[in-house]
């Protein structure tokens, strides 16, 4: 039936439903990403962020904040070119991490 | 009984040993200080004008040099090394005499961050990149080829600070405060400029530092964006090309400058630390001398007779430093009122 209307889903982000499991074996993996400023110097630098979105500041908040599909969007847009690494003021491995981050399904399951 | 003839060397002759030697002489003891420059005032004789009320540092300085010009000043005078003795330090200086001393405070200060470290800022590369210091002496001298008549003005926050791969995980407190400063200062000078300030996280911590800030946004129309520059390419007319991400709007954000100003930060004097070893004071993981107790005790090292004030413990706003300053000199009145 067509009310001529629809009902979209809620944008907002429900801290209490946020499933961390993916972020939690991230940071088992790779501890330093706990450390992330937010500063978008990897985004900044980034090859791939200005055609496809990608960026890690973004990646690293978004698995907490349960914005799965986002995630693995940006992360098939990665060429893996290291340019983020090489600009992280904290001297994140990011090229490691996004790695390492591939290989986690969404229940933080190592799958590859 | 109290010992007041004791000989106390003051190393650093900026505001800290200043004040430090000042009130020193009020409590009837007779310091010298050593100072490697061919003048007293340090880093602040250097500045123009001062945040949060652009007062003029010489209104500061000079009554403090005023003050401390019949104290014992060894000028152009390093220290090759210290010799730590049962209750006394030994200091053997540059022009081969001794001072023994019976206390030691280190007013040695600060390094600025050299920002030529960071290669992907171009500082000493391209031509339009400067830093707080560069800009600070063309306030005082007016003279500085790289500055022009600029339309577009950049400012980089924390260059070389917060960043472990520089070595420096430490904030260095006072460059937010002075990027606002200086960027309201050029804004004055340039008021056709479009003025960006890149900053990571803004630290207005301090008196009158966030009304600084509103008047910087509100009654200058400077640009705050949060991002950290990630790198600085040169345009072909010679300006230079900022990248960075707009972290706020989650977008990569560039703009073409026709000046960048580098925000150096804080960092511990080497010669410092130098000192530091050779008699056994500890030297913190962030390159800063240890005090005996960072809440109650700051003032003071963990060896009897070695005393700190100001920025050689860490980066510290002109009021903090005399307040140490005053504060280590009773430290050193206690030390030799107290039977031992």
């Amino acid at each position: 039936m067509d009310f001529g209307f629809k009902l979209s889903p809620s944008s907002a982000v429900n801290l209490d439903t946020v499933d961390l499991a993916r972020f939690d074996k991230l940071t088992s993996l790779v501890p330093d990403a706990l450390t992330c400023i937010g500063c978008g110097s990897c985004s900044a630098t980034c090859t791939a962020a200005p055609w496809s979105g990608m960026s890690v500041r973004k990646v690293l908040l978004g698995l907490q904040r349960g914005r799965d599909e986002e995630v693995d969007k940006m992360l098939s847009a990665c060429m893996l070119c290291g340019k983020c690494t090489m600009v992280c003021p904290r001297g994140i491995n990011t090229r490691h991490l996004i790695l390492t981050l591939c290989r986690l399904n969404q229940k933080g399951e190592v799958v590859r | 009984m109290v010992n007041r003839q004791p000989v106390i060397a003051i190393i650093g002759a900026g505001i800290a040993g200043l004040e430090a030697a000042r009130q020193l002489v009020a409590l009837g003891y007779k310091p010298v200080l050593v100072e490697k420059a061919p003048a007293v005032g340090g880093h602040v004789a250097e500045w123009n004008r001062l945040f949060p009320d652009m007062s003029p540092a010489a209104d500061l300085l000079d009554p403090l040099v005023a003050q401390t010009s019949g104290i014992k000043t060894l000028l152009n005078t390093e220290i090759s090394s210290i010799n730590r003795l049962k209750d006394e330090y030994n200091l053997v200086l540059s022009d081969g005499s001794s001072l023994l001393c019976q206390a030691v405070l280190f007013s040695t200060g600060f390094h600025l961050f050299d920002a030529s470290k960071k290669e992907e800022y171009g500082y000493g590369i391209y031509d339009r990149v400067i830093t707080n210091r560069d800009l600070e002496q063309w306030f005082n001298t007016r003279h500085d080829d790289r500055i022009g008549h600029p339309k577009a003005v950049g400012f980089v926050h924390c260059v070389g600070s917060r960043d472990v791969k520089a070595g420096n995980t430490q904030c260095s407190k006072v460059c937010c405060i002075t990027a606002i400063k200086q960027a309201i200062e050029l804004t004055e000078e340039f008021p056709d400029a479009e003025v960006y300030c890149f900053y990571m996280d803004l630290r207005l911590f301090g008196k009158k530092y966030e009304d600084y800030y509103i008047r910087a946004q509100r009654d200058y129309g400077i640009h705050f964006i949060r991002g950290r520059v990630s790198e600085v390419g040169e345009a072909i007319d010679g300006r230079v090309v900022v990248k960075a991400e707009d972290t706020l709007s989650g977008k990569p954000v560039k703009v073409t400058l026709d000046l960048l100003v580098l925000m150096a930060g804080i960092v511990c004097n080497p010669d410092a630390q130098y000192y530091a070893r050779e008699i056994g004071v500890s030297v913190d993981d962030d390159g800063f001398l240890k005090s005996r107790d960072n809440l109650g005790a700051i003032t003071e090292s963990s060896r009897p007779g070695v005393f700190f004030a100001g920025a050689c413990t860490g980066a510290k706003t002109i009021p903090e430093t005399l307040a140490e300053a005053r504060s280590a000199a009773l430290a050193i009145h206690r030390y030799f009122s107290n039977p031992r």
